[in-house]
């Protein structure tokens, strides 16, 4: 009897063993977006294990007999994994209110993997984040891109640098949200010579580090070493035409690698931007307002930096916007003008490249990581709805499951107590509007 | 008086020049048009294929298929390929509220105490607010607003177009309903009292019972609190109660029945939570934008894309609202919260309903507005397309016969 038994558990997990060492999927008969190259009508998506193993049309595919045959309705439209270049879910923080500038803090020491946040990411197609500190600091802290890989720790969603570090960038922001009472700056002026003074301290130390009385270590300046080296990426929020000019001029006299977030009046400034070469990762606001400098933010931004030839991310900001919907705000710049194209490649590739992540992810393109999102039709349509969303092979979202579609539609307990307040840790000015009270 | 007047009184004798004046001053604007449409949603039976809508002075005069309308010679006719009735925004508080966020624009909140009936919407909207306009761009053409959540009764609201250069220009309804809170809302300030559901309840239940005293004495002195709150009581004015918990809807649906007030339930985010406790009470609900923003363990938490279809299918009345908001963005835009339910089972008509005709009636002012209908006013919204499509564009507003906005948006 125990035999017997034992045998059969072996034979279970041999079961269970099998189709996991050959998860060969071919999902047939969707439009494909690759993004890298023209949409495939009737295509097929070839998935082996974690990582996309070809992409065609029906007929230029072949399908290995032994692949497990998805057959999608037509009308079905599948895009690469959606790229979120900036959220707050995770409840993720940084730096606290005792000083403007804390590049030490690391928005890695502080995301919840358990928060619905994640999951309504997933619902909303998205498998890449950045996450962020907020942008009531100069320097808030250290970002984290994260896979939303199924996990319990955030080792398991961390992306990685060569070096085994969690991988990330440098948050930093001008203009009103980090302008505060002291030891925070109270003008702009202040706000760009704290950061000046913080970047020269940074480049004095590194060269210290180099010589024979090296200093003690520094946590905050280690990170600003990292950012100058090229290694770490500065996401900048900035909302103002000047206060964007001053980024990039911030940028230029350290040498740092940057991407501009919301810019609100960055149709002001768009030829500017682009002949900067200064990727923009944008959000699109239902209306302006609701604090000084995105009086003027215009979702004419998308096109006015498509068209000076800018490169353009979206963003959802989460919980500013939900990432639940966060397709619609590419289809917002497809209704200012913006191409269909660029709009797909904004929610997309043009993320990844602003992460350094296009080498994985971004595109459907075999080698890169089997991330990819079903819909139910055309993306930019208000009809349409995220049916699965797969991150490295694996289903992560489906609208059919009871639970995930609690959390795309929302509903009793559907949110994780405190899912949605990462945008108050650390966040300044966003603590003390009355909504968020 | 616009140039053109300026010029004749600089040219006549000043006695003529002032009738001349007065005359051109007392012409408004031409309020006759007709509207054509490829499709024109009136909100009044099915939408019309190549429809037509005649308005003169204002109001419309015909509306059918254009082959069974004989427009006159020379009216100025705007051709679009989609039209509806002018949006309305059941609850908002742009005008009061405005973009910069600063505090000199914000006057949809007096913190100084709980319960302030007396607070007029008139005293404090400003029709020239550029929020104001840019709801108008995107086809709203009535606005339910005025004092916004935030105390247990924050003052009173207004319903006025999205036109004219004064509230009294602007304004359908000067003093509409009563604007309560009840919830976390009501009690986030930094007094005192309330400082739970409990004592909020317990403070209303107290002011109504004074203000039903108040209205049995022949010789009570003239009260402008109690006057106010004496109109909730005997019907005149509905009381507005921003409530999203169910404890604290329920809470709402209790004082109702105890004091037989006319009861209108706004942002109701637990709402599909208590569908038949609300349509037993025959409560209309003014449901919380689509796009509300609610963080895990908040009274928002439960909100649901699907609430609209449940409270539908359970025939309670329900209009959408904007709300207020905050931060960024200022004021949300209820065609675009309309917009975002056609993903979770409403098609156009019922989503157009919930920003037309359904708020209309729950505000009493569906003889005017909500629909297009003959008699009523000449108030439309003019598309490119599918008016809740994400690539669709707004490309004009007509206000009782005049074209208020003709931006793309």
């Amino acid at each position: 009897m125990l035999r017997f038994f034992l045998s059969a558990l072996g034979l279970a997990v041999v079961l269970h063993a099998t189709p996991a060492s050959a998860e060969l999927r071919a999902f047939v008969g969707a439009t494909l977006h690759p993004i890298d190259g023209p949409p495939i009508d009737d295509g097929v998506l070839l998935v082996d294990g974690r990582e996309i193993l070809a992409v065609g049309a029906r007929r230029a595919v072949r399908i290995p007999s032994r692949a497990e045959l998805i057959e999608l309705s037509a009308g079905t439209v599948i895009l690469p994994g959606l790229v979120d270049t900036h959220s707050h879910i995770g409840e993720v923080a940084g730096g606290d209110r005792s000083a403007p500038i804390q590049p030490e803090a690391r928005a890695y020491d502080s995301v919840d993997v358990r928060s619905s946040g994640i999951r309504r990411a997933l619902a909303g197609g998205i498998t890449s984040v950045n996450v962020m500190p907020g942008s009531g600091h100069l320097i808030s802290g250290q970002t984290l891109y994260m896979k939303l890989r199924e996990g319990t720790t955030i080792d398991d969603l961390a992306y990685r640098f060569d070096d085994g570090s969690p991988a990330g960038g440098l948050k930093m922001a001008n203009g009103t949200n980090s302008m505060r009472d002291a030891p925070f700056p109270g003008t702009r002026a202040k706000s760009a010579a704290l950061v000046r003074a913080a970047y020269i301290e940074a480049r004095e130390y590194l060269e210290q580090r180099e010589s024979d009385d090296p200093p003690a270590r520094d946590l905050g300046k280690e990170a600003l070493a990292e950012v100058m080296s090229g290694k770490r990426m500065v996401h900048f929020h900035s909302h103002r035409h000047d206060d964007l000019m001053t980024a990039i001029r911030l940028r230029d006299e350290f040498g740092f690698r940057m991407v501009l977030h919301h810019t609100s009046e960055a149709w002001r400034v768009a030829d500017e931007i682009a002949a900067a070469g200064v990727p923009v990762s944008l959000i699109l606001i239902d209306s302006p307002g609701g604090k000084l400098e995105a009086l003027y933010l215009e979702a004419q931004s998308a096109p006015a930096l498509e068209q000076a030839g800018a490169e353009v991310a979206f963003h959802t900001d989460d919980w500013i916007t939900d990432s639940r919907y966060f397709l619609r705000m590419g289809a917002f710049g497809v209704r200012a003008g913006m191409s269909r194209d660029a709009a797909l490649r904004a929610m997309t590739l043009a993320g990844a490249e602003m992460l350094d992540l296009d080498d994985r992810v971004g595109s459907l393109t075999p080698g890169k990581d089997a991330d990819f999102v079903i819909l139910s039709g055309d993306p930019f349509s208000v009809y349409t709805r995220v049916l699965e969303t797969w991150v490295e092979g694996e289903k992560r979202f489906d609208l059919d499951d009871r639970e995930d579609r609690l959390i795309a539609e929302g509903g009793a307990n559907a949110l994780t107590p405190g899912d949605g307040a990462g945008h108050l840790h650390g966040a300044g000015p966003h603590a003390e509007h009355g909504d968020l009270q | 008086m616009n140039r053109f007047t300026l010029k004749i009184h600089g040219m006549l004798r000043a006695p003529f020049a002032l009738l001349l004046g007065l005359a051109f001053v007392s012409t408004a604007p031409a309020q006759d048009l007709a509207v054509e449409a490829g499709m024109l949603h009136t909100g009044a039976g099915a939408p019309i294929a190549d429809g037509v809508v005649w308005i003169e002075d204002g109001r419309i005069r015909a509306v059918g298929p254009a082959s069974s309308i004989d427009l006159p010679a020379g009216l100025e006719i705007i051709r679009v390929p989609v039209a509806t009735p002018g949006l309305i925004d059941a609850r908002s508080t742009v005008g009061l509220s405005g973009a910069m966020n600063q505090p000199h624009d914000q006057d949809q909140l007096e913190r100084s105490a709980a319960i302030q009936p007396e607070l007029r919407a008139i005293d404090a909207y400003n029709p020239r607010e550029r929020l104001v306009d840019w709801l108008r761009e995107h086809g709203i053409t009535t606005l339910h607003t005025g004092h916004g959540p935030g105390e247990l009764i924050s003052g009173q609201t207004l319903i006025a177009k999205t036109r004219g250069g004064t509230v009294d220009k602007a304004v359908m309804v000067p003093s509409f309903g009563l604007s309560a809170t009840l919830g976390p809302g009501a009690t986030g300030h930094d007094r005192s009292s309330p400082g739970n559901r409990s004592k909020a309840v317990a403070m209303l239940r107290a002011r109504l019972i004074e203000a039903q005293a108040h209205a049995e004495r022949e010789d009570a002195p003239r009260d402008l609190a109690l006057d106010a709150l004496v109109e909730v009581l005997d019907g005149t004015r509905p009381l507005v109660v921003h409530a999203d918990h169910h404890v604290d809807i329920l809470a709402a649906l209790r004082l109702a029945d105890e004091f037989g007030f006319r009861l209108i339930l706004a942002s109701a985010s637990d709402a599909h939570l208590l569908v038949d406790e609300i349509r037993s009470a025959g409560v209309p609900v003014l449901l919380h934008p689509s796009m509300i923003r609610a963080w895990g363990g908040s009274e928002r938490a439960n909100f649901s894309f699907t609430t609209a279809r449940t409270l539908l299918d359970a025939g309670i009345p329900v209009a959408l609202q904007s709300g207020f908001e905050g931060y960024v963005p200022k004021t949300r835009v209820v065609l675009f919260e309309a917009g975002l339910l056609l993903g979770y089972g409403l098609d156009v008509d019922e989503a157009l309903a919930l920003i037309t005709s359904a708020p209309a009636e729950i505000l009493g002012i569906q003889d005017r507005v909500g629909t297009l209908e003959v008699g009523k006013h000449g108030d439309l919204a003019l598309f490119d397309g599918n008016p809740f499509e994400y690539t669709t564009h707004v490309v004009g507003t007509v206000i009782e016969g005049v074209r208020v906005s003709d931006v793309r948006r």
